[in-house]
């Protein structure tokens, strides 16, 4: 370690003001300190000793309580492979063709990403933030396995310029990066992004008979009548039960490769609220928020799906996920206490009314939370007002 | 009947080298040292000594152009032997060579019932000459008291909860009669009410709780309940045009001697503490004393901070500096100057951190006390409103609102989201937990000079 220490100390001067490679201070930096937390000391005056975290930390954790999504979902592509091709497979083969398929993804999407960011902190002179080495493993959790690497490719570009760099980078994005990505492809390439895309069939596309790549959110769209016993009766004769209550909270469904499974979303929710990196405030009233619409809808609809149970609403589609790790985004999402319920609750309501009445893209949590990205600021300044009127009225008594 | 207010926000930072209860009393302080840098809200200046002269404890040293009756004076006879100049030769410290045995200017001497009889304007008088009064504090912005003003109350924070600090019980041991007498002059000189505020938990005697003549309000929760602003908002809110002055118990009790005794006595015990004290304890000193002196030959290892005051709000003054004026405590921490080899990826278990993110499984040892150097574990970065702020802050005040607006310098906004109400010292906890790592008190006394001088 003293080698390394040594070796970066000595082509340290080349890069600090008035060295020859003074332009790339910051990228330095970020090598520097991403091996060697840094030796700077408090100043003189005010808080002598600072907190073990900062910002590398905090998205650190943020990944870690992604893994268990990451290392399921993995599982899953392999899993659900198998399954729609009919053929028999071992654990150690699924978890092999998980690997196959999501391994590019994560690779295209942190290199793209991180070779942005370092072009723009040259250009821009601003150190190398750490958010996405969050954005870049969140990318890849919410693409469909089968998706063509230079689509991954374009769409990080696109959400890290237009999402982040543009508004001046980390702490300054007003829309999530990795929903963005998302976002751009669903609207960009429609075709490739709904459907049924998002099974990994192999090359030859060769089916297992009966198959039918629908998710749950497209069958319960299109029924016209229970949907429960729609979900209890697709997959007959090549994944019986696949659609079951039980199976989709456990994720062993077709979808996104990291969004699938609520179960595993939980313990990722559990590690964030843990540490206290993610707020439980937003986690909890998202999911209040889309239990209580599923509940709302069931006593004033009428077509098939406003009709089903809403407990089925928490464990389709990406509702966990967008939950746990997009709602959650400390910089996009509200940030007065008080806010974060109203966010949450907001959230969680649009994306099932997106689900229930937009026949286009039955996947409202996307959406969703984008729309409130967008209207934090708003929320927050009525927060925010309250509290100055508060004072205000303490002083006129 | 005073107030009950149960704070439930806040973090108390577990540091290892607390003080023992043990006081030690080593020979007389050599030389102790004013800085004007010590008070906030002075303008310039100016020398009333020069190198050489002889001053006994409570001869003025220099006053300031803009407050002069304010006198600021020597807490020990002797010779004054440094001047030390910065840059525009901007007034530094003023260093006296203390006597063997002090001499005291004498003050005029009141019998209890005399000082029932007092008029505010011979309380000022006395104060200001003798330099008692530069224990008064200012709020907003946490300046020097202003002789004209009349505040709407004064507020004694009878507690400290900041890391390491001392206990009051100790420090003001056997003062019950002279801080009584504090209390009865301090309330000639406010329209409203003097407030003692204590903690439920601290074993403290009678000195503080059964205060007469004033409100005693209790509190608890972990720290920053001990901060005096923090409990200010609680009992009586500052409002925009309000004035309050705050003030140390060691203060009121200097006060109380002031005008029993007759004179500016500046003797006060001191905690020296942390992790690189050999034997953390109490030490009998005077204001303004040297590190030196009340550290010794105490410290294990060269490569430490010397910190006048306590680890959230102190100052780096050095081995060779000396104790700040309104500081009961100097902790000796180590020096973080060095890299650690993926510091920010490895587990680590003596690693202190308001979000569990380091240690999360830090609740199966709740006792347990760290010992942190002066790293600041990470660099400079774009401000993330985490939300782990507006959990160390007890007061309705949005402390990542409030800072952004004092970076955009808007004045109106500051004023809105309640800047009147806060210094350093409230907002200190934020500096510490802040992903950032921004300098929050740093920011937030830009924002108070900006609205104190425009």
């Amino acid at each position: 370690m003293k080698f390394l220490r040594k070796q970066l100390d000595s082509v340290k001067h080349n890069f600090e003001k008035g060295g020859k490679l003074e332009k790339y201070y910051f990228a330095y930096e970020a090598f520097d300190t991403f091996l060697f937390s840094p030796n700077t000391t408090a100043e003189t005056k005010g808080a002598q000793i600072r907190d073990a975290i900062d910002l590398k930390r905090l998205m650190m954790t943020v990944i870690i309580a992604m893994i268990p999504c990451l290392i399921f979902g993995m599982w899953n592509v392999g899993h659900q492979h198998f399954l729609a091709t009919g053929k028999t497979g071992t654990f150690g083969g699924e978890i092999m063709i998980g690997l196959i398929k999501v391994l590019p993804i994560i690779v295209v999407s942190y290199g793209v990403g991180l070779g942005i960011e370092f072009i723009f902190s040259t250009i821009r002179r601003h150190p190398v933030n750490e958010g996405f080495l969050v954005t870049g493993m969140l990318i890849p959790l919410v693409m469909p396995p089968d998706i063509p690497l230079w689509q991954v490719a374009v769409a990080t570009a696109f959400a890290v310029v237009i999402g982040k760099e543009a508004f001046g980078g980390t702490g300054m994005n007003v829309v999530n990066i990795a929903l963005t990505a998302r976002a751009f492809l669903y609207f960009a390439y429609p075709s490739q992004i709904s459907g049924e895309v998002w099974t990994f069939l192999g090359a030859e596309k060769a089916t297992v008979s009966g198959y039918s790549g629908a998710t749950p959110l497209a069958i319960a769209a299109e029924s016209t009548t229970d949907v429960v016993t729609n979900f209890n009766a697709f997959g007959a004769g090549w994944a019986d039960g696949i659609y079951s209550l039980w199976n989709m909270f456990l994720g062993v469904i077709p979808g996104s490769i990291g969004e699938t499974s609520t179960l595993m979303c939980l313990i990722g929710a559990f590690i964030l609220v843990a540490t206290g990196v993610g707020s439980w405030k937003i986690i909890v009233s998202v999911f209040a928020g889309a239990w209580g619409m599923g509940l709302l809808l069931n006593m004033l609809g009428s077509s098939p799906f406003t009709q089903l149970p809403a407990h089925y609403h928490l464990v389709m589609g990406g509702l966990a996920f967008g939950a746990v790790f997009m709602a959650t985004d400390p910089v996009t999402a509200a940030q007065t206490e008080t806010g974060k319920w109203v966010y949450g609750l907001l959230i969680g309501m649009f994306t099932i009314l997106i689900r229930v009445f937009n026949p286009a893209y039955p996947e409202g949590i996307m959406l969703a939370i984008l729309f409130m990205n967008v209207f934090a600021p708003l929320i927050d300044y009525f927060v925010v007002s309250a509290n100055k009127k508060r004072r205000i009225q303490r002083a006129t008594v | 009947m005073g107030k009950f207010i149960r704070l439930k926000k806040g973090f108390t930072i577990n540091l290892a080298g607390k003080a023992a209860t043990k006081v030690s009393e080593p020979p007389p302080a050599e030389t102790v040292a004013i800085k004007p840098s010590d008070f906030q809200g002075t303008y310039i200046p100016k020398l009333l000594v020069k190198e050489g002269d002889a001053v006994k404890a409570g001869t003025p040293l220099f006053h300031d152009k803009k407050l002069e009756k304010v006198m600021f004076t020597s807490p020990v006879s002797g010779e004054v032997v440094k001047v030390t100049r910065g840059e525009k030769r901007k007034l530094v410290e003023v260093v006296v060579l203390a006597d063997k045995a002090i001499e005291y200017a004498s003050f005029k001497k009141y019998t209890v019932s005399e000082i029932g009889n007092l008029h505010a304007e011979d309380i000022k008088e006395q104060l200001l000459a003798s330099g008692v009064w530069t224990n008064l504090v200012q709020r907003p912005f946490g300046i020097l008291a202003e002789p004209n003003a009349v505040p709407k109350a004064i507020h004694i924070s009878a507690f400290d909860t900041a890391p390491l600090a001392p206990e009051y019980s100790i420090l003001f041991k056997g003062q019950d009669h002279f801080f009584q007498v504090g209390i009865d002059i301090l309330k000639k000189l406010t329209s409203g009410l003097v407030h003692v505020n204590i903690h439920t938990a601290s074993d403290l005697s009678t000195v503080f709780s059964q205060a007469k003549g004033a409100e005693v309000n209790k509190f608890s929760g972990p720290h920053p309940s001990g901060c005096v602003g923090v409990q200010i908002h609680h009992v009586d809110p500052i409002n925009k045009g309000d004035v309050v002055w705050t003030i140390n118990p060691f203060g009121v009790i200097q006060i109380g001697k002031l005008f029993l005794q007759g004179i500016y006595d500046a003797s006060k015990l001191v905690a020296v503490t942390g992790s690189e004290v050999t034997t953390p304890q109490y030490v009998k000193t005077v204001t303004g004393a040297s590190v030196r002196h009340l550290v010794g030959g105490g410290v294990s290892g060269d490569n430490v901070r010397y910190i006048s005051g306590n680890p959230l709000t102190g100052t780096n003054v050095g081995k060779e500096g000396h104790l700040g004026f309104y500081d009961h405590q100097v902790t000796v921490l180590p020096e973080g100057n060095h890299h650690e080899f993926m510091g920010w990826i490895l587990p680590g278990g003596n690693k202190l951190s308001v979000q569990r993110a380091w240690g999360l499984f830090s609740f199966l040892t709740p006792g347990k006390e760290f010992k942190l150097d002066t790293n600041t574990h990470g660099e400079p970065r774009a401000i993330v409103q985490t939300g782990v702020f507006e959990q160390l802050v007890p007061m309705d005040i949005l402390p990542g609102h409030l800072l952004k607006s004092i970076l955009a310098e808007d004045i109106d906004e500051m004023e809105a989201l309640g800047i009147y109400e806060v210094i350093e010292e409230d907002l200190a906890l934020c500096e510490f937990a802040d992903v950032s790592k921004h300098n929050v008190q740093e920011i937030l006394r830009d924002g108070l000079e900006l609205i104190r001088l425009s």
